[in-house]
């Protein structure tokens, strides 16, 4: 249902008036960020670091990782699946590969994160997304080098 | 030759592992390097190795130089934001430490001060790429300009036996796109399913553009064998080995550790790809010339000058 989601939401010139709408007004962007993360907290796990990568994850949300790994696993992972910090739980990756594994999109998975800006806790990236500020968030080729793309930090 | 020049040169590689004390001497890490001296190619050291606190890895990495070996300066992602790690890597190339190995580094929760807050402000897959834009493309991550860039040959690490074993793999695949020039795997001991990662390394040709060395450890006892099972996260011990090592006397456990990883050793040798050894035996470097001799006894790919 998410991937069918995420084609039907593609940023498109409706969407890109109406967040910008939605950001010039205080309360429309306090009510609409806190059903965001209403919504991805109960589906997803979701944090809100204002920089989405569910779309290229599985679904699965990678802050939850207590590494905050957004590349991947870390090599600590139980034989069993389980979290080396909490192993109580599941180890997001595992999560996230499952998923990816079952809708045949494994290769999401290869792609390069760029690392978080922490100046975006909080924010709605659904905003962000539809404003075309998440378009440098991950990429299928490193060559370019990592230091002269995180234009986006704005 | 470095360590560089040696993987290039496709002949067998060998590094090991040297931990800092904690203290303020470099005593024991100038005489570890001298024992480990003629034995291998290049020597790591550890970035306060299990979230406990240690001498610096570049303080430790200097004086390995200056006993006339090759560092590997280990470096984490745990304990560091992006300000911190590039100005590290600033520091060790301009103090001549040219090898430095990426990784996440352990939960501050399995240390001595699990109350510490984890970093974690890059991956290590980021670091590896911001390592390599500071040498390649002479930038930082903010897109200011270095002059001089700094020389440095990377690493990496993987654990080919955790979940999700089929992405494992893949999952180097991203560190080699990020930077990684080579790769140290943990602790195998399952050569059979380190033989099976090292077939899908070579199906996506990772093995031609990173030099691979399997992670080999000598084990002193069946304690330390357990603590390694239960207590070091990513390590597995398969049945098999404990057995082996029980059917020894006790007073015999040690050597037949030696035995056991020199056999290791010949094993991974002999699998394609395999560029080398990186021997884990962080307070046993003694163990070191006894693997290598009983493993050069039917093996002789890597005696060239040594």
């Amino acid at each position: 249902v998410a991937y069918h989601l995420q084609r039907v939401l593609r940023p498109a010139a409706g969407y890109r008036w109406l967040s910008a709408r939605i950001e010039a007004s205080g309360p429309a962007r306090t009510l609409f960020t806190g059903t965001e993360r209403q919504t991805k907290t109960v589906l997803f796990g979701c944090r809100m670091c204002g920089q989405c990568t569910l779309p290229v994850t599985g679904y699965v949300c990678p802050m939850g990782c207590p590494k905050e790994l957004r590349n991947g696993p870390c090599g600590g992972v139980g034989a069993d699946g389980s979290c080396e910090v909490y192993p109580e739980q599941r180890c997001v990756w595992v999560d996230a590969y499952d998923r990816a594994a079952g809708a045949g999109r494994v290769g999401d998975l290869r792609l390069l994160h760029r690392p978080v800006d922490h100046r975006r806790w909080g924010q709605s990236s659904w905003l962000n997304y539809w404003q075309g500020r998440d378009e440098e968030l991950w990429t299928g080729d490193a060559s370019p080098g990592l230091g002269q793309s995180p234009g986006a930090n704005t | 030759v470095s360590l560089r020049e040696r993987l290039a040169s496709g002949s067998f590689a060998v590094t090991a592992e040297i931990s800092p004390p904690r203290g303020a001497s470099t005593e024991k890490i100038t005489a570890a390097a001298a024992s480990l001296r003629d034995w291998v190619d290049a020597v790591n050291v550890t970035d306060n190795q299990g979230s406990n606190v240690r001498l610096a890895s570049w303080a430790g990495s200097l004086a390995v130089m200056a006993a006339g070996l090759e560092p590997v300066m280990q470096m984490t992602c745990r304990d560091r934001n992006r300000i911190a790690l590039q100005s590290d890597l600033l520091g060790a190339s301009a103090l001549g430490i040219r090898n430095i190995l990426v990784m996440t580094g352990d939960h501050p929760k399995f240390g001595d001060h699990p109350g510490a807050r984890p970093v974690f402000d890059l991956d290590s897959v980021q670091l590896l790429w911001a390592l390599r834009t500071m040498r390649d493309q002479h930038v930082l991550l903010s897109g200011r300009r270095l002059d001089p860039a700094p020389d440095c040959f990377l690493g990496a690490v993987e654990n080919p036996f955790a979940p999700p074993v089929e992405f494992r793999a893949e999952r180097l695949g991203k560190k080699v796109a990020a930077g990684a020039q080579f790769v140290q795997t943990q602790f195998v001991f399952d050569v059979p399913a380190f033989a099976r990662w090292m077939t899908q390394v070579r199906d996506l040709g990772l093995h031609e553009r990173c030099g691979i060395l399997a992670g080999v450890g000598a084990v002193r006892s069946v304690r330390a064998l357990e603590y390694m099972r239960d207590k070091v996260p990513g390590v597995e011990v398969p049945d098999d080995v404990f057995r082996r090592l029980r059917a020894a006397p006790p007073d015999k456990h040690a050597a037949e550790g030696v035995k056991l990883a020199a056999e290791i050793v010949q094993q991974v040798a002999e699998i394609p790809g395999v560029a080398g050894v990186h021997l884990l035996v962080a307070v046993n470097e003694q163990a070191v010339p006894g693997i290598l001799e009983n493993a050069g006894s039917r093996e002789t790919r890597w005696a060239d000058g040594r």
